[in-house]
């Protein structure tokens, strides 16, 4: 790993100010993909400002029911709150599907946004990788494709959104708040992160000198009744094939609302819009779900070793949500 | 420029380990695995994948469990830092006397890793922190079965397959009440 600077912020503005003076600087959260990815030299900041340990408000109620989490802090911690547990279920269990213990201790919420893809040709030095070093091409087109996007993808790249705990935040409509050398803005979560097109080595819309502060969850009434799943190689500890959360709300029979995304598929977590599109007013049946589903993955394309991933996004779709038009009864 | 570029290459650290101070002058690159082993002689925690995949870096930080191989050195300035070597109490923790009695290893390589992990586990547990396998999270009822003692220790790797033993000592340490 190559040598640089360390710094410790004690307040947002101090960190906003210390990246700016220092030229190729980076923050750091708990590390957890940073250092990794600086171990391998895929990273070569000279410089690191540590927020990890800024107080940004733990994780309070807002005024209308929803909640705000702070950047700074950790998984385990979100997934353990009782206004998480008991107001979004799909949250905590999509949080303690990803990574094991000792990450999910470390790992801070805005750094959960802020990793980089595991594509293992963006980690392997050798290969070709336009995320990595732009115009060089794209081994996994082609190459072994298994964990790669089957949505949203271009002829540059078909990279994947690795988080768990983002998936949850896309449907859950999350507003990312953020604080730059100009002021404070507010970012949807659907704006916040890119699709590869023309520029995969841009993950995020975050400017280059501004600090996630915190996650707003709206209030969500019908978010009670979800759920997170994920599909992976082996049962614990591993990145997603293809995840679904899912919140549903149903009344005589018919789904009232529904709030769908896809992880493990695209190289931003998936809104599901038109699964939710086909669901709303329609009878809650697995007909339905199967449709709603043939409708996301209708612009689906596989790249070879992932083609089984488009029927695994459906029939997980429609699991998930007959699972949820039970539990949804019994609410 | 001078003292710019004394400032990359070096910082003063000290760290709380085992309960007591150590000051390090180190570069802000050494990761609290390498400080432990090869700044300050405390070989138990281990360097097996060095990029978070095997668990056998495993310490305890304020009581909680964190791999020490994706850590920096010099941001737990200041945080009680616990290896192996700070566990046993005059003999063995009762979770080492465990790991014997039910054969938790061969190698040992995994261990201290092991059982670092599977105490802050167990805390982890008793502050009603469900897991992947807990089902419903909005309760918070949970019971310490065999399916959660997997679940919530599958960050530790051990390549010798002693998963069954480790598995049996963890849960008669926490059914002892013994676990601290």
């Amino acid at each position: 790993m190559k040598n640089f600077a360390y710094t410790r912020a004690g307040t947002v503005e101090a960190a906003i100010t210390m990246l700016g003076q220092q030229p190729n600087s980076k923050f750091l959260g708990g590390g957890t993909n940073l250092v990794d990815l600086m171990r391998e030299n895929i990273e070569q900041p000279d410089a690191l400002v540590d927020v990890s340990g800024l107080q940004s408000g733990g994780i309070s109620e807002l005024p209308d029911g929803g909640i705000s989490i702070g950047a700074s802090v950790r998984n385990s911690a979100v997934a353990n709150h009782r206004l998480v547990r008991e107001r979004y279920p799909l949250l905590a269990q999509a949080i303690l599907a990803g990574a094991s213990g000792q990450i999910r201790n470390m790992a801070t919420t805005g750094g959960n946004l802020m990793q980089r893809t595991r594509c293992y040709y963006f980690y392997d030095e050798a290969a070709q990788c336009n995320k990595r070093e732009p115009g060089t091409g794209c081994d996994a087109v082609g190459g072994f494709n298994r964990m790669h996007a089957i949505l949203g993808t271009s002829e540059n790249c078909i990279a994947t959104h690795p988080s768990d705990m983002c998936v949850a935040f896309a449907a859950l409509d999350a507003m990312v708040h953020v604080t730059g050398s100009k002021g404070e803005r507010t970012i949807t979560f659907e704006e916040f992160h890119r699709l590869p097109g023309n520029t995969p080595n841009v993950d995020t819309n975050l400017g280059p000198d501004e600090l996630i502060t915190a996650i707003q969850l709206p209030a969500l009434a019908m978010a009670k009744n979800s759920h997170y799943r994920k599909v992976r190689d082996r049962s614990s500890y591993a990145f997603a094939l293809v995840s679904v959360a899912a919140a549903l709300e149903t009344a005589n029979g018919k789904v009232r609302s529904a709030r769908v995304a896809l992880g493990g598929v695209a190289h931003k977590p998936w809104r599901a819009h038109q699964v939710e599109r086909v669901l709303t007013g329609a009878d809650a049946n697995a007909e339905t779900f199967r449709r709603a589903a043939e409708a996301e993955l209708a612009a689906a394309r596989g790249f070879g070793y992932n083609n089984f991933k488009i029927e695994l996004a459906k029939r997980t779709l429609v699991s998930v949500l007959s699972e949820l038009t039970e539990s949804g009864k019994a609410q | 420029m001078e003292h710019a570029l004394r400032n990359v290459d070096t910082a003063t650290v000290t760290l709380q380990i085992n309960g007591a101070p150590h000051t390090l002058e180190i570069e802000p690159r050494v990761s609290l695995l390498d400080a432990l082993r090869e700044y300050l002689g405390l070989t138990g925690a281990k360097k097996g994948c060095n990029q978070g995949a095997c668990g056998a870096c495993t310490v305890l930080v304020d009581g909680e469990r964190i791999l020490s191989c994706l850590s920096l050195a010099v941001q737990y300035e200041g945080r009680e830092i616990t290896t192996i070597e700070g566990l046993a109490n005059g003999g063995m923790h009762p979770l080492q006397e465990a790991f014997l009695e039910y054969d938790g290893f061969q190698c040992g390589y995994c261990t201290p890793g092991q059982i670092c992990s599977a105490i802050g586990m167990m805390r982890e547990f008793e502050s009603g922190l469900p897991s992947a396998v807990t089902g419903d999270v909005s309760s918070t009822a949970m019971e310490f079965s065999d399916e959660e003692i997997k679940e919530r220790m599958s960050g530790n790797l051990c390549r010798c397959g002693a998963y069954v033993g480790i598995c049996e000592a963890i849960r008669e340490t926490y059914e002892s009440g013994a676990r601290r």
